[in-house]
């Protein structure tokens, strides 16, 4: 039942918030209805974590799962869809995070935004619920209706309380974008997903969209390595995968900070979750075939990302496209299959999320403060800002995976543990640590460095930002130090995806 | 033994302080940072006596396990043994003395202007990090402490970060090194794929198990870690950094690049020296690099003006000795010119410290000239640290420690090296004395005002001692960790090569008194000739690596990067909607709402489809 709870909380807080916007309520009203809902959020997902045991010993491949909690009621019986909701480890971690970040998204909206209060609040919510209803669901076609309906109030949020940028990147059009990418990839995923589901039927004789069930289900061959691809570029769009990265820069460079900062902390963060929930158990072997090739994607990613990501001027798109950089590490390490790579890309998420999250908020702060994005306008703000540049300082050094932050642990983790399958492929990554430390430099420079346009002080850190601030800091740094906090709870879940693994005969190699 | 941990806690907590507390006042702020080491160095010393004096066994202090998947179970531990026991000594000691120097020059150099708390929290943390690479027993916390120790030399250098200039000198530093870092990442990559372990001792101990000696595993591991090495120590290729980082302020380049983190190369091939051993062609490489290396450094610091930069040069020739050391096998006595060099170069670069802020942050030698007497204790300094620099015998530490490096070298059947080695000996008195003659002798070109304070005088005159003979005695425990190889027949060869690399310095120091004492002639003779004209440009700037690098790489890469800016693939989908639009404009078009031109296509559409009928 506690999961219901979890999903629908931010729902009804969102409605809530939208209500209140044109009753006679005070305009602040609706911020702190949201804020106590993502605390409750927050609540909810540390009360599970504190009172679960999420280190239960794997079983066999083809057992249920250890999910420490799961509800499910009936729905559309005569397709076999049901209300399944279930949480593991992997989940946890997930919604522990999204829940987290829901809560850094209302409070650094707290002066950005000025109108539309409420309905701005019922987006942010919904996009939580939507997410939070992704990292629940283990039936594929409510995972799909929530996989859609996040989408929704993300487009409303870029598209009305975006920023346009330079010439012709107007922020309706980067949520247009970002819009049709999306859903075309979700409708492969449909497909897929149905395709799987008739698969099943003529094999069986039932309909059911039961992840559990569906797993089961024997496929081999070219039906198996095309239904996977559905599913692949349903995730490689969202994550995203190179070729199909377009609409990842804009999106994030208009989108309000908050949005941003929900983009990169958790949007990107649900692709990954899909490739080790459903792409990869659903099809083990045609996964397994596939590797190869999903790395050689991860290795362009990094590299292209990184090229892309030296050459911005805005530095929202700067951070946007490192993003970019640092998905191909995690795309490398999940079809590396080893358990310490998978670690890894647990921990890299984890640790991406709060560094761009706190980037992102930074650029945000930056912004009311000079009301530019653009660094060919900036330059020695590192003693006009107070505490904000030392913060910077060390969120731009977790990006380039300094020891010590949790980002160093995750790429690393991923390298050491791809090394043993593919020593080749961790190689040609490692450069990539050399083109993040030339475009996280790059951004200190432009943006901190250099002569100062004026001696005026642009104002410190009031408690609200700093608060945030320190936050981050401290979760980017405790997961440097102590990762097992982390590890300790997705290590079992992570165990049952290289079992999956293990079973495919792998390809040569 | 849990007292280990305290020499990384005080510095730890001192830089949190800082950090968290900008507004310190300055006196505070100095207080705490110098304190901080201050008390770390208490402990090292503690520690150092009760090892030294105890029975000398290794130890190791777990504080946490920092990541445990699988097998990879990396801890948060510290090992001490008489290596780590050196590097500590020198770290603590040193840097302490460096910290108390900086609290008087960051006055002066800051001149009431804010940043006090900033540099000593940097300071700090970088001790932190020096210490966890040292200290660390796994390569995991030691790539910690490599990467950590990068950074605060990143921010130091960068500390005076309005100048654009300081800036991109810090960017570099970070890039070239982190350059190496990767090669060292991957010889990690490598070690644990092999190993399954990172511990250093394990690793230690399997090495000559799974490798055979000249395994070519064994050789890329080594040169692996190689690369990591000539990345952070400043050795070709990767040297190109160590004169530009001359941009931070001067006890900076005293701690980080002179005394501690440009040697984390030596460090770390001493500390895995079993893997050299077992790869014999790296190790006669690590040689090569370290013997050319300390040749083109002698040469470039031949032709510098400013004096930081000479020092900067002779550091990197130096730490070629210490690289030509272990290419030949002797250890110890690569460590041994680790510790002393560390003496009398932080001497050195304090006193072009106090020199600097004396001339009022003039740097050029050709301008000061005649300091001696207005600066008679920076002139005292100068001359013994310099004496240790170009190895005078006898009465210096430099000379012991170096002496030892081209005996086992020569003894050891390395005579190329060693060759190397003494002619470099030769250009260290030349360039050290030229320096010291121009700065300090001949006419006064500048009013200097001498430094006042024990925070100025104490650092210059511990470090001073340290850098004569009785330095020398103090003889790093390296006898557990480091194999010794002695150099064989200590006979009439041995007396031979002592006088041999004794009598080049002499010669060499007797030359630069010619050509740079009283009215330099000579020397303006020999630079203004073609030859001569043609070599001060290839020296001054460091035999154009600087040019070649910008050419090879830099300009590449940020050609790529421009072509790139537009994110082809992106524009490449882009097409896709331009298209639709197009197709859209153009049935706009034929919305024109005149009649005559909707009945001219409808009946075009019918004959057209008739025609498709009839001939279809």
């Amino acid at each position: 039942m506690i999961l219901c709870w979890l999903l629908f909380v931010p729902f009804i807080g969102g409605l809530l918030c939208w209500q209140l916007e044109s009753r006679h309520a005070p305009a602040q009203a609706p911020r702190w209805i949201a804020l106590l809902t993502m605390l409750l959020v927050v609540g909810l997902a540390l009360w599970l974590w504190l009172t679960g045991d999420y280190s239960l010993a794997g079983g066999a491949v083809g057992d249920a799962p250890n999910w420490a909690h799961q509800i499910r009621l009936p729905w559309i019986d005569r397709f076999g869809i049901s209300f399944h909701l279930a949480l593991d480890g992997l989940s946890l971690i997930m919604i522990m995070l999204t829940g987290f970040l829901g809560v850094l998204a209302v409070v650094c909206s707290w002066r950005e935004i000025t109108n539309r209060i409420g309905f701005f609040h019922l987006n942010l919510l919904w996009i939580i619920g939507g997410v939070v209803g992704v990292f629940l669901a283990v039936d594929l076609f409510l995972f799909f209706f929530f996989w859609e309906m996040m989408l929704v109030p993300m487009y409303f949020l870029i598209a009305l309380w975006g920023h346009s940028g330079s010439k012709g990147n107007t922020r309706i059009g980067a949520a247009i974008k970002f819009f049709i990418y999306t859903q075309a990839s979700g409708l492969l995923m449909l497909v897929s997903i149905l395709g799987l589901v008739f698969a099943h039927y003529s094999q069986t004789g039932t309909f059911t969209f039961d992840y559990m069930v569906l797993r089961e289900t024997p496929l081999t061959g070219t039906i198996a390595y095309v239904l996977m691809l559905g599913f692949f570029i349903a995730f490689a769009v969202k994550l995203p995968v190179v070729p199909l990265h377009g609409w990842l820069p804009d999106a994030h460079a208009q989108a309000p900070t908050a949005g941003s900062v929900d983009l990169a902390g958790i949007l990107l963060k649900t692709a990954a979750y899909g490739m080790l929930r459903f792409a990869i158990p659903l099809f083990p072997e045609a996964s397994a075939q596939f590797a190869p090739v999903a790395m050689a994607l991860g290795l362009i990613g990094i590299y292209y990302g990184a090229l892309l990501a030296f050459s911005q001027t805005d530095v929202k798109r700067l951070i946007a496209c490192s993003s970019i950089s640092h998905m191909g590490f995690v795309l490398i390490g999940i079809y590396s299959g080893t358990l310490l790579a998978l670690q890894g890309v647990i921990v890299q998420m984890v640790a991406h999320a709060f560094s761009a999250a706190g980037l992102f908020i930074i650029s945000g702060q930056i912004y009311e403060r000079i009301h530019t994005r653009d660094m060919r306008q900036m330059g020695g703000l590192f003693g006009r800002m107070g505490a904000l540049p030392g913060f910077a300082l060390v969120f731009v050094m977790a990006s380039l995976g300094m020891p010590g932050t949790g980002n160093f642990i995750g790429e690393f983790l991923i390298l050491f543990g791809a090394f043993d399958t593919v020593p080749w492929v961790v190689v040609a990554a490692s450069g990539g640590l050399v083109m993040a430390a030339i475009y996280s430099l790059v951004l200190m420079h432009r943006v901190y460095w250099g002569t100062p346009k004026s001696e005026a002080s642009l104002g410190g850190l009031d408690p609200r930002e700093y608060s945030m601030m320190l936050l981050l800091l401290v979760l980017t740094l405790w997961l440097g130090l102590f990762p097992n906090t982390v590890l300790d709870i997705s290590h079992t879940a992570m165990t049952e995806v290289t079992d999956w693994f293990a079973v495919a005969p792998l390809p040569s190699r | 033994m849990n007292l280990l941990a305290l020499t990384i806690v005080f510095p730890l907590a001192g830089s949190l302080a800082l950090s968290f507390f900008p507004r310190m006042a300055d006196r505070a702020a100095a207080t705490i940072g110098a304190g901080s080491v201050g008390l770390s160095a208490l402990v090292s010393a503690w520690l150092i006596y009760t090892f030294v004096t105890g029975d000398g066994a290794a130890y190791t202090q777990t504080l946490w396990t920092w990541v445990s998947v699988g097998d990879f179970t990396p801890a948060f531990a510290l090992y001490f043994d008489g290596l780590a026991a050196t590097m500590l000594g020198v770290i603590t000691g040193v840097g302490f003395l460096i910290h108390m120097f900086a609290s008087w020059y960051m006055k002066h150099d800051l001149d009431g202007g804010p940043g006090m708390g900033r540099f000593f929290a940097y300071m700090n943390l970088f001790i932190v990090a020096m210490l966890l690479l040292v200290l660390g027993d796994n390569l995991f916390l030691l790539f910690l402490g490599w990467e950590g120790v990068g950074l605060c030399s990143y921010l130091l250098i960068g500390y005076y970060y309005r100048d654009e200039a300081n800036a991109w000198a810090a960017f570099k530093a970070f890039l070239i090194t982190r350059i190496g870092d990767v090669f060292l990442a991957i010889g990690l990559f490598l070690m644990f794929a092999t190993f399954g372990t990172l511990d250093i001792q394990t690793l230690l101990e399997q090495a000559p198990q799974a490798w055979a000696e000249g395994d070519p595993m064994a050789s890329v591991a080594a040169l692996l870690l190689l690369g990591g090495a000539v990345g952070k120590s400043a050795q070709l290729p990767l040297q190109t950094w160590l004169p530009d980082a001359m941009a931070g302020p001067t006890p900076v380049s005293a701690l980080i690049h002179a005394a501690t983190m440009v040697t984390a190369g030596v460090y770390l091939i001493a500390r895995m020296h079993v893997v050299f051993e077992l790869a014999p062609a790296v190790l006669a490489l690590v040689g090569v690099v370290g013997a050319v290396t300390l040749l083109l450094a002698g040469f470039a610091a031949l032709c510098q003006t400013d004096i930081k930069r000479v020092l900067a040069y002779s550091t990197m020739s130096q730490i070629g000795y210490m690289f030509l050391a272990l290419g030949v096998g002797a250890w110890d006595a690569a460590i041994f010119h680790l510790m002393i060099h560390a003496f009398f170069k932080a001497l050195l670069f304090l006193a072009s410290g106090s020199v600097i802020i004396a001339c009022h942050h003039e740097q050029n030698i050709l301008k000061m000239g005649g300091l001696r007497k207005s600066l008679p204790l920076d002139y005292a300094v100068f001359i013994i640290g310099g004496a240790a620099l170009a190895a005078l015998p006898l009465v210096t530490a430099g000379f012991y420690s170096k002496d030892e490096i081209l005996w086992l070298s020569f003894a050891n059947g390395h005579h190329v090296l060693w060759f190397a080695g003494l002619v470099g000996a030769f250009l260290t008195a030349l360039y050290t004395f030229r320096m010291i003659f121009i700065a300090f002798h001949g006419e006064a070109q500048i009013k200097a005002h001498a430094g006042r304070g024990i925070a100025h005088h104490l650092p210059l005159i511990v470090l001073a001692v340290l850098s004569t003979f009785l330095g020398a005695w103090i003889h790093p425990p390296l006898a557990d960790v480091l194999p010794v190889h002695e150099g064989g027949d200590h006979g009439t060869t041995k007396l031979v090569v002592e006088v041999l690399s004794a009598a080049v310095a002499i010669v060499g120091l007797g030359l630069a008194a010619a050509l740079f004492l009283g009215r330099r002639q000579m020397a303006d003779k020999l630079a203004s000739g073609p030859l001569g004209r043609g070599l001060w440009q290839l020296w001054h700037n460091a035999w154009g690596f600087d040019t070649l690098y910008d050419r090879v790489f830099v300009r590449p890469y940020l050609l790529l990067t421009r072509l790139h800016r537009r994110d082809w693939i992106n524009s490449t989908v882009n097409v896709a909607p331009q298209l639709a639009l197009m197709l859209n404009s153009a049935l706009v078009t034929t919305q024109s709402g005149r009649l005559r031109w909707y009945a001219l296509s409808l009946f075009a559409g019918a004959a057209l489809l008739l025609i498709a009928l009839l001939f279809g």
